[in-house]
């Protein structure tokens, strides 16, 4: 009973949706946060995406896991148009992205958060002015505000003594910690995560991964792409599986990495340890 | 026959070089201006531009600075625009200049590597802050050495408008040695206003690029 008024309440909302405004029309009303249909990209003629549907949903940690060459960094790079793609939609927030439209861009992109393998920290600027630079530009925030919000940010990442200190003084793992704490500045609705350990010495790997844990444990919506399968065992709520250019298997992480159906998978988790 | 000092023929050496330094200023600014906007008009990625701005790089760099001093010059007239030495030279040399500046800034540009232009992209920030607050900055630091460098060359290159009446520092050096027949003395003159232009401004080049290169 209480199961049916909960649904009745969503059509309800719908139903709002749908005579406010046309556009809600052709947005289906899930809480889906990135919504990816039908997505093909190709280099010329070699298709390295083969026709990618994905849903993920507020508040949901999803990891990409994958041979190298099968897709997972350059879907990822699709989500937030640092690679066009040729067929498909793609969603962030109910709102589609459009190549070649600056301004719709820029909408998206103020929802969408991204981390780099090799953190892209800009090297002629302070630490703080790194994760100030986005909000007082694209969202005219004062100086005052932002500064009080950089401070917050570097501290959640344990890096509030940083503030004034160079990128290039920082340790891998702490220009990386900036990195996220810049991107959160921007509010994203998702944050992407493209190897963030990768380029990192194996002892610095523990602390940049905590503070995406803690960033899960708080709500934040994650898209990963990463080789740290005890952290996706251990953070995922799902883990999505690419092959050739398509999603193989996806699941829950103990069902991915506990029971593999496809054999594809089966020889990638084999071939892990 | 008039003796002439050597400050005679200084001082009319240094009166003259006020507009080889005019002159360069022009081909300068007006090249940098123009150049500048070439280069941005690449980065926006205009529809052809990036053709039409090659092109261009590829007429002026491919031809001698002194027939497009020439072309300049008679070409007006030939269009039945009676144009003065003046306006000649300084059009031939800021469109010279624009040319190798605008090739030296996109070197300066590209060599910014692609992470903070896929940072800048991902943070929302639109192409006029991206060049205003990431790349430029940086593009900046990388182009000081080379710009200083050519402007040398521009500096230099001002004394090819001699050849079109322009009256400038080797223009006035040959006027002076057909009234002093001292060519050596002339010359050597010269030369040296041309040196004391030139060496100051790669000195001041250097120690930019000290202050440039962050102080920690």
């Amino acid at each position: 009973m209480k199961e049916s008024c909960a649904v009745h309440t969503e059509l309800q909302t719908e139903f709002a949706h749908t005579t406010a405004t046309a556009t809600a029309i052709a947005t289906p009303a899930t809480d889906a946060v990135v919504q990816i249909t039908g997505l093909r990209k190709r280099y010329g003629s070699n298709e390295v995406l083969k026709g990618i549907d994905l849903q993920v949903r507020r508040g949901e940690v999803v990891v990409i896991i994958g041979k190298s060459g099968s897709g997972k960094s350059t879907l990822l790079r699709c989500v937030n148009g640092l690679e066009e793609f040729q067929e498909g939609q793609l969603q962030v927030d109910g709102q589609a992205l459009r190549h070649g439209h600056a301004q719709a861009m820029r909408e998206l992109r103020q929802h969408v958060g991204m981390i780099f393998q090799n953190f892209n920290l800009f090297p002629h600027l302070s630490v703080g002015r790194n994760v100030m630079l986005a909000p007082s530009l694209v969202q005219k925030r004062d100086a005052t505000t932002s500064q009080a919000q950089a401070k917050v940010l570097l501290e959640r990442v344990g890096l509030a003594d940083k503030f004034d200190a160079w990128p290039d003084q920082l340790s891998g793992g702490q220009q990386q910690r900036v990195a996220i704490a810049r991107a959160l500045a921007m509010q994203p609705a998702v944050l992407l995560c493209d190897e963030i350990t990768s380029a990192l010495d194996p002892e610095l790997v523990g602390e940049v991964l905590k503070v995406v844990e803690g960033l899960a444990d708080e709500g934040m919506t994650l898209m990963m792409v990463t080789h740290e399968m005890s952290f996706a065992r251990k953070v995922a709520d799902r883990v999505v599986f690419m092959h050739a250019g398509r999603i193989h298997e996806v699941g829950p992480p103990e069902q991915i990495f506990g029971a593999p159906a496809t054999p594809e998978l089966q020889q990638f988790i084999t071939a892990l340890h | 026959m008039v003796d002439f000092t050597w400050w005679d023929i200084l001082r009319n050496l240094l009166l003259a070089a006020r507009w080889t330094v005019a002159l360069s200023l022009i081909a300068l600014v007006g090249g940098g201006l123009l150049g500048a906007a070439l280069l941005l008009a690449r980065l926006a990625r205009w529809p052809g531009a990036a053709t039409a701005v090659s092109a261009y790089v590829q007429l002026f760099q491919g031809t001698p600075l002194l027939m497009q001093l020439f072309l300049a010059y008679f070409g007006f007239a030939l269009l039945g625009v009676n144009v003065s030495a003046w306006v000649a030279a300084g059009l031939a040399l800021t469109l010279y200049s624009s040319a190798y500046l605008t090739e030296i800034w996109r070197g300066c540009v590209q060599a910014i590597p692609r992470g903070q232009w896929e940072a800048a992209d991902s943070l929302a920030l639109s192409f006029g802050e991206k060049m205003r607050h990431v790349i430029g900055p940086q593009a900046l630091r990388l182009a000081i050495a080379p710009t200083v460098g050519f402007a040398v060359q521009a500096v230099k290159g001002t004394a090819l408008a001699s050849v079109i009446g322009f009256v400038e520092l080797t223009k006035a050096g040959g006027m002076i040695t057909n009234a002093t027949f001292r060519p050596f003395t002339v010359y050597a003159f010269v030369a040296l206003l041309y040196f004391a232009l030139c060496f100051p401004l790669s000195a001041w080049s250097r120690s930019l690029e000290r202050k440039l290169r962050r102080a920690h």
